[in-house]
């Protein structure tokens, strides 16, 4: 909300200056925003009144004008402005003014036609971003007086950022209240008196909906002229708040707004068929709303209504067919109070929001609707004319807001805010902020004001006093709360450690968004199940992720292409997985890696990554937390057929996979190298084997190399599978170290090198007994995988 | 001494002197002091003088025979020195050359920052929690004291997935989810990933929140505000200011904001605190009690403060990071940067 520094000051008017007064009421929880002068910075423009204009000699657009501006000599000015004409009071930069821009007015000639300075639109003094013509100040402005005074353009829109506990705040009167407490000085509140009634017509009012709309008032207001001028002063007023001006009838809603942060409504009288009728709406119901757009209410909209259809949406805005118009001569004027849970939401349902719904779902001030009603009629008759007739009032009473008293205990405010107040401290500050104290033994009983929509149990009383006590008058303790021991458990790794490993394997952490574009999410999980968002921002972030490699694949094309040819990534984070109908937010840990093997380098051969070097770093995580995985060559969507492996614990649960990108996608995303990627589950990555000590042997370990002859398709953990199903006590490891292919070897084959250390705790092994296991291995062997011993 | 011996001394030493490699030096040691040597021979020779002269004339030979080998040793210590001086030459390599392998890669600027977060919580016994990021609209709003068509909605652009699950707008539900399942006292700190429907230039529709919140009997506003404050001292490792101003949450009362000193004019006053000399880094306050009417806490008995930080925002203030998209854009010159 936006509202004029001196406009504020008519209110309340503090001995400080406007930078204090910013921080001041900042500080009290009315955040400001922006101060902004009202008007560019300029000087030397005055009020000018043209005395004659003539057509320029050589010009056809151009008018040479005589203009007093309270100078013995009238000044010759020439301008091409349409409106230009006799009479007419405007601004008029002399000789030496600087206009904003540091344009500075000189004499000059205007085809030959000497000019002794400017004659200004609205624009041309920085007041608004776009004008027609000259500015008209009305009849009476004082020539020669310094426009800056006139206008009282010395001044500065605040813009305050309201929370929304604070609707009391959302008028000028309103901030004013808040000013007057925080100075401890008092508000001048003007009085507004009711004005004369003047005919005896009437509307009748039927509240249907007395829950949703505890007070109507209404009154017929005859004889209008909206073709009046708004006053200067008030289109100022409203500019400076970041309205326009419209029409005075719809000015003076505006102002009150405003002014009292009472929203009003005009219909046309000649509009409206029979009485008017608050209600809720039929389903279905229609209303060409003031903005052109049509709505179809259901029953739980809030309607204005007349004998026969609705006029306009209740408290959010008027209808186009009841609006006022320029010839409109008799209205109907509404101020009225409906309830906050009435009003929420209901304008969002229908994408709207407006200066009215805004304060009516926040709070308005049920007390207020009479001052308001009699301020509006006030001004539309000294603007339009008019006659006022009686009002109708319908306030259902038992409807209205209760405000009910609040015990605040002194032990509780003391315990909360961490210090003890002087009773009369307490009392004083609630008192004026409005409301009323009485004193108890163990504390105060505490009514809040009618405008105070937020005071409703003793806590808001205890933030009202930390409030205007200033919360940064109030303690500060290092904390001595109660605390147990930290737990340190061996049987989950910290993700952290997990992290820092993958950054010492050389990989960058990314984080990239939970949602990802749909083609791409549907492209490389072409079977998953996901989850879409209802209102996202963009398509391309519009689906949740079932796997994190969307986001690492994007990443890395970022990166690609941007030259970068090597590309190590890992992320953490959730995915997001349909299953029966229910959605899983599991904790994933994934990897890419593309490019050479190495960063560019002398020491090291020049090769591209390949599945054997991101394995290594998989591997790795499973030796930090001990436990023993297995790699199964297992085919998947995503993935290249023959180097994908998904990755199961030792009881053949699912951790994740690693593989290379299958070349389809490799070439569909835009790839140009081979992308090697993997993801694990964290919850399973993560259990951690605690360690268990084992006697050291003190006899020494025996080693055996075979070099067995296997077909091409036998796979490394078909070997060590083989073996370890044998289940010999003996045997401490069995390692592949070298698989060899070429002469020698039988094509479709290839010799795989195998060693085996065996070592007994209780003796040393002889060679019989070496040779028997040995043999049994090969058997074993064999029958499993068909090898056999290479010659 | 005799003409002949003289000669072979000579002759020794001119030997010696010619030597240039160890392998030759050894060879004149055999040839004059081996068991066959020349100057064995003299002293077998010796035999053939009258017993009388024998003595001096064997003093004679071993006084050059000992003086040779004094010689030679020397000679095979400057040999082997040389020889060593070579080898070290030859050996030198260019150690300005990069060292070989794997480069170190790097943890995200967020991630970095949510360490020291928890680094520094974790001293005084704050636990890291952490809470689903769809949740439903029971924790992420009712339970937080916001009703459907609360204003305070409007704070938060939520999105939906139909009409009871929303992707987190906030790590608030964590308080919720953690009070519904333990007892105070409670010290909780729950980072994550939080989401709102907005996106411009200082706006990501995602980024991380850590919600910090504290449960015992006697715990005043007094202690969040000390709490904060050492906090930001901490975070930032210099003594800065710090001022709490009134706000509003649905989910605690009093609320507060609270901003720093600007951490890069020290307050003087700049473009990145928009000449206020204060930069805004969160909200807190006391725990409402209908938010511990909601989870079965007695307010009665427990009184508690939250608070809820920008992760990215703290990260921009410490690094001196300008846009907020960068975060997520994953450029490798962005990240690392702060390896």
């Amino acid at each position: 909300m936006k509202i004029s520094e001196t406009w504020l000051r008519t209110y309340v008017n503090p001995a400080i200056s406007t930078d204090e007064l910013v921080a001041q009421i900042t500080m009290a929880g009315l955040e400001v925003d922006a101060v902004e002068p009202v008007a560019a910075q300029f000087s030397g423009v005055v009020v000018g009144e043209v005395l004659e204009t003539e057509q320029h000699p050589d010009a056809d657009k151009l008018r040479v004008c005589k203009v007093n501006v309270g100078e013995t000599e009238p000044l010759q000015i020439v301008c091409g402005a349409a409106n230009v004409r006799p009479g007419l009071k405007i601004p008029a930069s002399v000789i030496g003014a600087v206009l904003p821009g540091d344009f500075k007015i000189k004499k000059s000639k205007l085809r030959g036609v000497e000019s002794f300075g400017m004659l200004c639109s609205a624009k041309e003094l920085g007041l608004v971003a776009e004008a027609e013509g000259l500015m008209e100040l009305p009849a009476d402005a004082p020539v020669g007086t310094d426009i800056r005074d006139y206008l009282q353009l010395n001044d500065n829109s605040i813009e305050v950022d309201l929370t929304p506990n604070r609707a009391d705040c959302l008028s000028v009167e309103g901030v004013a209240r808040e000013v007057a407490v925080l100075n401890q000085i008092v508000l001048n509140v003007p009085t507004i008196e009711p004005v004369a009634i003047t005919h005896s017509e009437k509307l009748p009012v039927t509240v249907e909906a007395t829950k949703a709309c505890p007070r109507y008032l209404g009154r017929l207001i005859s004889g209008v002229n909206n073709q009046a001028q708004t006053p200067l002063w008030m289109q100022e007023r409203l500019r400076r708040s970041g309205l326009r001006s419209l029409s005075p009838l719809v000015d003076v809603t505006n102002y009150v707004l405003l002014e009292l942060g009472q929203p009003l409504h005009v219909f046309d009288a000649a509009k409206l068929a029979g009485g008017i009728t608050v209600r809720y709406a039929t389903n279905g119901e229609i209303l060409e709303l003031l903005n052109g757009q049509t709505v179809m209410f259901d029953e739980k909209s809030l309607v204005i209504a007349d004998d026969e259809s609705a006029l306009a949406f209740a408290g959010v805005m008027g209808g186009s067919y009841s609006a006022v118009h320029q010839d409109t001569q008799s209205v109907f004027l509404e101020c009225a109070f409906f309830t906050p849970l009435a009003i929420a939401g209901k304008a969002r349902q229908f994408g709207l929001h407006t200066d009215s719904s805004h304060r009516f779902e926040r709070g308005v001030d049920f007390e207020l609707q009479n001052r308001a009603i009699e301020r509006a009629t006030q001004l539309i008759l000294d603007i339009c004319g008019g006659q006022a007739g009686d009002i109708t009032d319908v306030t259902s009473v038992a409807e209205l807001p209760k405000r009910e008293p609040i015990a605040l205990r002194e032990t509780k405010l003391t315990k909360i805010l961490g210090m003890s107040f002087a009773p009369e401290n307490v009392s004083g500050i609630l008192e004026r902020l409005g409301m009323k104290v009485a004193a108890q033994t163990d504390g105060w009983l505490v009514t809040p004001p009618s405008f105070r929509f937020d005071i409703a149990i003793e806590a808001d009383l205890i933030e009202e006093i930390a409030r205007i006590y200033g919360y940064n008058n109030l303690p500060s303790n290092q904390i001595l709360a109660r605390s147990s021991l930290n737990q340190a458990t061996e049987t989950v790794l910290d993700l952290d450690r997990v992290k820092d490993l993958l950054v010492d394997c050389g990989y960058q952490e990314a984080i990239t968004y939970s949602f990802v574009d749909e083609n791409l999410q549907k492209a490389i999980a072409p079977s998953a199940e996901f989850i879409r968002l209802q209102n996202p921002i963009s398509a391309d972030l519009a689906v949740m992720r079932t796997t994190l490699w969307g986001g690492l694949l994007t990443a890395a094309l970022h990166n690609t292409n941007r030259q970068q040819t090597r590309v190590r990534l890992f992320e953490s984070g959730l995915r997001f997985v349909q299953k029966d109908g229910e959605t899983l937010q599991e904790k994933m840990l994934a990897g890419l890696a593309l490019g050479s093997a190495w960063n560019e380098q002398w020491g090291e051969k020049e090769r591209p990554v390949d599945f054997y070097d991101v394995k290594a770093d998989v591997e790795a995580m499973f030796v930090l937390t001990g436990c023993e995985v297995q790699f199964v060559a297992v085919s998947h969507e995503t993935l290249h057929p023959g180097q994908s492996a998904k990755i199961l614990t030792e009881n053949g649960e699912v951790i994740g996979w690693l593989g290379m990108l299958h070349p389809n996608l490799e070439q569909q995303l835009g790839f140009e190298t081979p992308v090697f990627l993997f993801e694990l589950s964290q919850d399973l990555l993560l259990q951690k084997q605690r360690a268990s000590f084992k006697p050291l042997s003190k006899f020494p370990s025996v080693r055996r190399d075979l070099a067995l002859l296997v077909k091409e398709e036998v796979n490394a953990g078909d070997i060590i599978g083989a073996i370890q199903s044998c289940s010999e006590p003996l045997l401490q490891e069995a390692v592949i170290f070298d698989v060899y292919r070429g002469k020698g070897v039988e094509d479709g084959y290839k010799s795989v090198a195998l060693s085996l250390v065996l070592q007994n705790q209780a003796q040393t092994l002889t060679d019989t007994e070496i040779d028997a296991i040995v043999s049994t291995f090969l058997e074993t062997l064999t029958v499993q995988t068909g090898a056999k011993l290479r010659d | 001494m005799s003409a002949n011996l003289e000669a072979l001394t000579a002759q020794a030493l001119d030997a010696l002197a010619a030597t240039t490699d160890l392998t030759s030096l050894d060879a004149i040691r055999v040839q004059y002091l081996g068991k066959k040597g020349i100057f064995t021979a003299q002293m077998k020779e010796l035999g053939a003088l009258p017993p009388e002269e024998r003595r001096d004339a064997g003093q004679v030979i071993n006084q050059a025979k000992d003086a040779f080998q004094e010689k030679l040793d020397a000679k095979k210590i400057e040999l082997e020195n040389a020889a060593l001086a070579a080898r070290l030459a030859n050996e030198r390599i260019d150690v300005t050359l990069a060292g070989r392998g794997q480069k170190m890669g790097g943890l995200h600027p967020v991630t970095t920052t949510l360490r020291r977060l928890n680094k520094i919580f974790a001293g005084v016994g704050f636990q890291v929690v952490e809470g689903p990021e769809i949740e439903d609209d029971y924790h992420n709003f009712e339970a937080l004291n916001i009703p459907e068509h609360h204003p305070a909605r409007a704070m938060h652009d939520t999105f939906y997935f139909d009409a009871h699950r929303v992707l987190r707008t906030h790590t608030s539900p964590v308080q919720i989810r953690v009070m519904e399942s333990e007892k105070p006292p409670l010290k909780i700190i729950a980072p994550g990933r939080v989401y709102r429907c907005d996106s411009d230039i200082t706006h990501t529709p995602m980024f991380h929140q850590i919600e910090g919140f504290l449960v015992d009997t006697d715990v005043s506003f007094a202690d969040l505000k000390g709490v904060i404050y050492e906090f930001l001292q901490a975070f930032f490792e210099k003594d800065c200011q710090v001022r709490f101003r009134p706000s509003y949450f649905p989910f605690t009362e009093p609320s507060a904001e609270f901003d720093v000193s600007c951490v890069m004019c020290d307050g003087q006053g700049c473009r990145v605190c928009k000449q206020t000399g204060w930069l805004e880094v969160g909200g807190c306050g006391m725990i409402h009690p209908e938010v511990f009417k909601s989870v079965g806490i007695d307010s009665e008995i427990y009184s508690g403060f939250a608070f809820g930080i920008g992760v990215e925002r703290l990260a921009m203030m410490r690094y001196g990071i300008n846009d907020l998209r960068l975060f997520f854009e994953n450029d490798l010159k962005f990240l690392q940067q702060f390896n």
